[in-house]
């Protein structure tokens, strides 16, 4: 443990605390450099005073096969105008200490690029709390399970409706602060509805050993947020803030406005969740 | 080999005797593995086991063997190229012609395998990604001879660039998608296709072109190719008397040039020479090209560790060539290791080399070959020269040149107002010389 961790918000943490109040916690994903640095960092900030409970800064990534065309087109925006990995940690310790857990979704090569034990020990450093890693296996994790075992930093793998159990447990047996459900076998982006099914998942993937287990794709208002926040530990939600931002460019105020009227109605979802 | 004499063991797909030959994944040395979303970890799974049963299943290796014989045409060729060897310095260049394969080149091997494991894994579906779009019309080919549905994504410059493929696929009945995102090339209608996959997988195979991506497929891909080098090794042992010094192919992804070395691979003593020709584009130096062995660096892209082109913060590198199909900023796992290990070596040839072979080879044999295999005849060109006469050279000649006549035809300015980028009249001086002043070596 090194003196940061003191200060640093863990998701598990982050977790329990809106656990506490009878609630899913409310996580926003957001892509770094979208529009730019600062502005990625001031949205950032509206999502943790509207609610979020923790932040996930998207790494952008040249091919980002996990993603829809939302978060695509924000992530090679944020590339084009000069992102580099080191502004991501930048974000991190802009962003900590304001109450969220602060956490880095990202492809893995950037990782690779950088070094795994040095992005664990720099993210680390600037306070963030974890990693989620969506085209990492823990079977292809070994260098990963040791950085982040070594910095105290949160290793979020995935599971997917298609997990079978021997699968679900394995992940299970590798995350540490929770695990990212996918609510659907597809990439990002916002749908009409939430499936059914994902309950299951979520109930699979708890009877598998997890502790906490999160939701995402799909989720993009109070309503799904309610019907997921239900049975989830945690409403993951990204393109329906970076779409706020995109139909906003280049207006600051017009972003900050929407952005958080998008927050304040999934923050409502997640509240009245469980009454 | 006389066609009276059917071999029967080839393809035999159960793994072969030898060091390198028996090496069967998930790794190559560092290489290799799974870098994928969990959610495709159970569709990689079916599809090993599936593939593993398959292999060691009379009757699927004899419907692959009927299809080879009946659909494809194999065995195919080995033709001499004597007037080409006269300005290879000499080397006695033999060519294996899978250009003559159905759909005109080597695609068809791994395609015809991976339809009849679709249809055992009881999906209706295949996606594929191509560049050249000779994957495309091999994947579109097969979805029409076993009635699947089909999806071809398709980076939108190279719909441009290869639009009479384009139609080819359409008229197939395949669907054409092309992709408009990132550099709209190979790169990215595998991104594509991978998205697609995971939203469709239960009914969809992801029928991948290549030695690339995740575990099984560069083995499982490499396996459907082997036949191109167990067919050449023998053929060449019977016209040669001798195995061959070198075997030259071009490698984008690498998956004709993983099959034709693959039988060579242990061919060490004496050695067999394998040398991959990558696309040096405009030169390695100006950072326009596609050599990812010869500047890439080790990293992870489409699922697997092998070399990438990339920057410092591992963001994919576009890459550059003439050659749609080799225009790749990756490369197959295995190869990546045969250069790590010493066994093979790659070289860039650059557009410009490539060019001339491609019309060297129409102009004095009278086979115009896929720009992707005149990467294969430019380096086949240098190494004859390095070698000399007795030198023996095996050349994969993946493909044949007919999709690319557009491209060419500017190339050398016989179309458009551009100006010519390559002197066809010097080339033709240099092709008529050859049959002038050289007895064709018949005698052989």
């Amino acid at each position: 443990m090194t003196a940061t961790d003191t200060h640093r918000l863990r998701s598990a943490e982050a977790i329990d605390a809106a656990r506490a109040e009878n609630r899913a916690a409310l996580i926003g994903y957001l892509p770094v450099g979208y529009p730019d640095l600062a502005g990625s960092i001031d949205a950032a900030r509206v999502l943790i005073d509207h609610g979020a409970d923790m932040i996930e800064l998207g790494l952008p990534y040249s091919d980002p096969v996990m993603d829809g065309p939302i978060i695509q087109k924000a992530a090679s925006a944020s590339l084009a105008g000069g992102t580099r990995t080191r502004h991501v940690i930048e974000a991190v310790e802009a962003l900590s200490g304001r109450g969220a857990a602060i956490l880095v979704m990202s492809y893995w090569n950037p990782i690779l690029a950088y070094g795994p034990d040095a992005f664990a020990r720099d993210l680390a450093a600037a306070g963030g709390a974890g990693v989620i890693t969506p085209d990492l296996i823990p079977d292809e994790g070994a260098d990963w399970i040791a950085a982040s075992e070594e910095h105290g930093v949160d290793r979020v793998f995935l599971v997917a409706p298609s997990s079978p159990r021997d699968r679900l447990a394995h992940v299970v047996s590798h995350t540490r602060g929770f695990v990212y459900a996918a609510s659907t076998m597809g990439v990002t982006g916002t749908r009409a509805s939430v499936s059914a099914a994902t309950e299951g998942l979520v109930e699979r993937t708890r009877a598998a050993g997890a502790q906490n287990v999160c939701v995402g794709l799909g989720v993009s208002n109070g309503d799904q947020a309610a019907q997921v926040g239900a049975y989830a530990d945690g409403v993951i939600v990204g393109s329906a803030f970076v779409r706020a931002l995109l139909e906003n460019e280049g207006d600051g105020t017009a972003s900050r406005t929407a952005l958080a009227a998008v927050a304040d109605d999934l923050r409502s979802g997640v509240e009245r969740a469980r009454r | 080999m006389s066609t009276s004499d059917p071999r029967p063991a080839i393809p035999d797909l159960t793994r072969p005797d030898g060091e390198l030959r028996s090496e069967a994944g998930p790794y190559f040395g560092d290489f290799g593995g799974r870098f994928l979303p969990e959610a495709l970890v159970p569709a990689l799974d079916e599809l090993r086991e599936t593939y593993e049963k398959a292999v060691l299943d009379p009757e699927f290796i004899e419907e692959l063997q009927r299809l080879a014989r009946e659909y494809t045409g194999r065995p195919s060729l080995l033709s001499e190229a004597p007037r080409f060897s006269q300005l290879a310095g000499g080397a006695r260049i033999l060519l294996k012609r899978e250009d003559l394969n159905h759909t005109g080149s080597h695609k068809i091997n791994n395609v015809l395998g991976q339809a009849l494991l679709t249809k055992r894994m009881g999906k209706t579906r295949l996606i594929a990604e191509t560049g050249a779009g000779q994957h495309g019309v091999a994947t579109a080919t097969a979805a029409a001879l076993f009635g699947l549905d089909c999806t071809i994504y398709m980076g939108e410059e190279d719909t441009e660039r290869q639009a009479l493929n384009v139609a080819r696929m359409r008229l197939l009945g395949a669907e054409v998608v092309a992709v408009t995102q990132g550099s709209r090339t190979l790169k990215d209608a595998i991104n594509e296709a991978f998205r697609d996959w995971v939203a469709n997988v239960e009914s969809t195979h992801y029928l991948l072109g290549t030695v690339a991506g995740p575990h099984p497929f560069p083995v499982m891909v490499r396996d459907f190719h082997r036949i191109i080098g167990e067919e050449a090794r023998e053929q060449t042992l019977e016209v040669a008397g001798r195995l061959p010094d070198a075997v030259v192919a071009c490698v984008g992804g690498g998956s004709n040039a993983m099959g034709i070395f693959h039988a060579f691979l242990d061919d060490t003593d004496p050695l067999v020479r394998l040398v991959g020709c990558e696309a040096g584009g405009d030169g390695i130096a100006t950072g326009r090209h596609s050599a990812t062995i010869g500047g890439g660096t080790a990293g992870v892209l489409h699922g697997a560790r092998s070399f990438v082109m990339q920057d410092e913060d591992g963001q994919t590198i576009p890459s550059h060539s003439i050659s749609a199909g080799l225009d790749y900023p990756s490369v197959g796992p295995e190869h990546a290791w045969l250069a790590d290990i010493g066994r093979a070596e790659y070289r860039a040839i650059d557009d410009g080399p490539a060019m001339e072979a491609f019309a060297l080879l129409s102009m004095t044999e009278g086979i115009m070959p896929a720009i992707e295999s005149a990467h294969a005849l430019a380096g086949a060109l240098e190494l004859g020269r390095e070698l000399g006469e007795d030198a023996v050279i095996l050349v994969s000649l993946s493909g044949r040149g007919d999709k690319d006549v557009d491209t060419a035809s500017r190339w050398f300015g016989l179309v458009g107002d551009g100006p010519a980028s390559g002197d066809l009249a010097a080339l033709r001086a240099q092709a008529r010389a050859t049959s002038d002043s050289t007895d064709p070596k018949e005698t052989r």
